[in-house]
């Protein structure tokens, strides 16, 4: 299929996919910063210590909803991002580099889950 | 890089400049023009860095210190001196899907296209187009991604695309799509600023990825 650059039907399909889940996640990125920084403002009024943290978070089921969506939108979009980036500067391009994109997404979520249980359980 | 002196004179353009050197220093020198007026878009050149129109450009407003360095457009290959290949950048509209697909209807009957329906108003808004690949000199993802379609062959497609009469569509949004196509655009908005027709392929590309982001969606892609 010479006319689509050298492209596959599925793989121009897979690139407008891609394109709309960092879209999409870059819209819930920005409400979940604002969220995550106004809570950073409001927790520390009046000093803050690791116990009055893990008071807040422990077995808080809105606080473990909230960021495990917040580390889905991150590794969704961080990826995509580092990705484009990859091909653009570096050249790099093709199946090692969709390996490589998903491996660092496993890795983000799998750091951000083991955080956020860690201060839940 | 050369250096010529050339004669200030009143209403100076860049090109003036190039047609001096020409004529009275350098025979051998190599470049495009033909209406000299603005309306071939044949003259483009880099100037001081950025691409422009020569027969458009006031030496008075670009040369600061009485300086000015003419280079060939950026992002296609150079044929000699000034002259660039355009090859690439033209079969991009090809490749893009740029030309007219008509339908069986549309031999039949007159399609009636009221100007004030949306569709019109986001082709008219970038149907001025003349092909002088100062967008694609100035894009730089055109630098960083070669199969980049680029600014000039996405937003021919995208007056397509608003085509009521066109019967193109489907293999359309397939050929602008991807990381070839539209979505590798970063909406750093470098064609705007330069289009000398003051266009906004920008703004038809984001076009372009409203429709085929629905078509993936919908699966339709
Ligand atoms: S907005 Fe898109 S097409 Fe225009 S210069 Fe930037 S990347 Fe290129
Ligand atoms: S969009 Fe503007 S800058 Fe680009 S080729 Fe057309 S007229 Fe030239
Ligand atoms: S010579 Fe025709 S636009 Fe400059």
């Amino acid at each position: 299929m010479s006319a689509y650059a050298g492209r596959t039907r599925s793989q121009i399909r897979w690139e407008a996919r891609l394109w709309v889940a960092q879209r999409a996640s870059a819209m819930v990125l920005a409400l979940c910063v604002l969220v995550h920084l106004a809570t950073i403002v409001f927790a520390v009024r009046g000093g803050l210590s690791a116990g009055e943290i893990l008071s807040r978070t422990r077995g808080n089921g809105a606080w473990l909803a909230f960021y495990v969506l917040f580390i889905a939108a991150v590794a969704i979009h961080a990826p995509i991002g580092l990705r484009t980036i990859f091909a653009e500067w570096l050249g790099w391009r093709g199946r090692s580099l969709d390996i490589a994109a998903a491996l660092f997404a496993v890795l983000i979520a799998a750091a951000g889950l083991r955080t956020v249980l860690g201060l839940y359980a | 890089m050369q250096r010529y002196e050339v004669p200030a004179a009143p209403s100076q353009t860049i090109l003036d400049l190039v047609t001096y050197i020409q004529r009275a220093l350098d025979p051998t020198l190599s470049y495009r023009f033909a209406c000299r007026v603005g309306m071939c878009g044949s003259c483009a050149m880099t100037v001081n860095g950025r691409p422009r129109w020569t027969c458009r450009t006031h030496v008075a407003k670009v040369a600061g210190e009485g300086e000015v360095t003419i280079e060939p457009l950026k992002n296609m290959p150079v044929v000699k001196d000034l002259t660039v290949d355009m090859r690439e950048f033209f079969d991009k509209w090809a490749r893009a899907r740029g030309a007219f697909v008509p339908s069986e209807d549309a031999a039949r009957d007159f399609a009636v296209v009221p100007p004030s329906s949306p569709e019109r108003v986001e082709a008219d808004a970038a149907i001025e187009c003349i092909g002088c690949g100062v967008c694609y000199a100035a894009c730089d993802v055109v630098a960083w991604n070669p199969d980049y379609l680029g600014p000039a062959a996405l937003n021919r497609a995208w007056t397509l695309v608003n085509d009521l009469r066109d019967d193109g569509q489907p293999e359309r949004l397939l050929a602008v799509a991807g990381d070839a196509g539209c979505h590798a655009c970063h909406s750093h908005e470098s064609c705007r600023t330069y289009c000398p027709k003051s266009l906004n392929p920008t703004a038809s590309i984001a076009g372009l990825k409203r429709a085929t982001a629905r078509a993936a969606l919908r699966g339709e892609l």
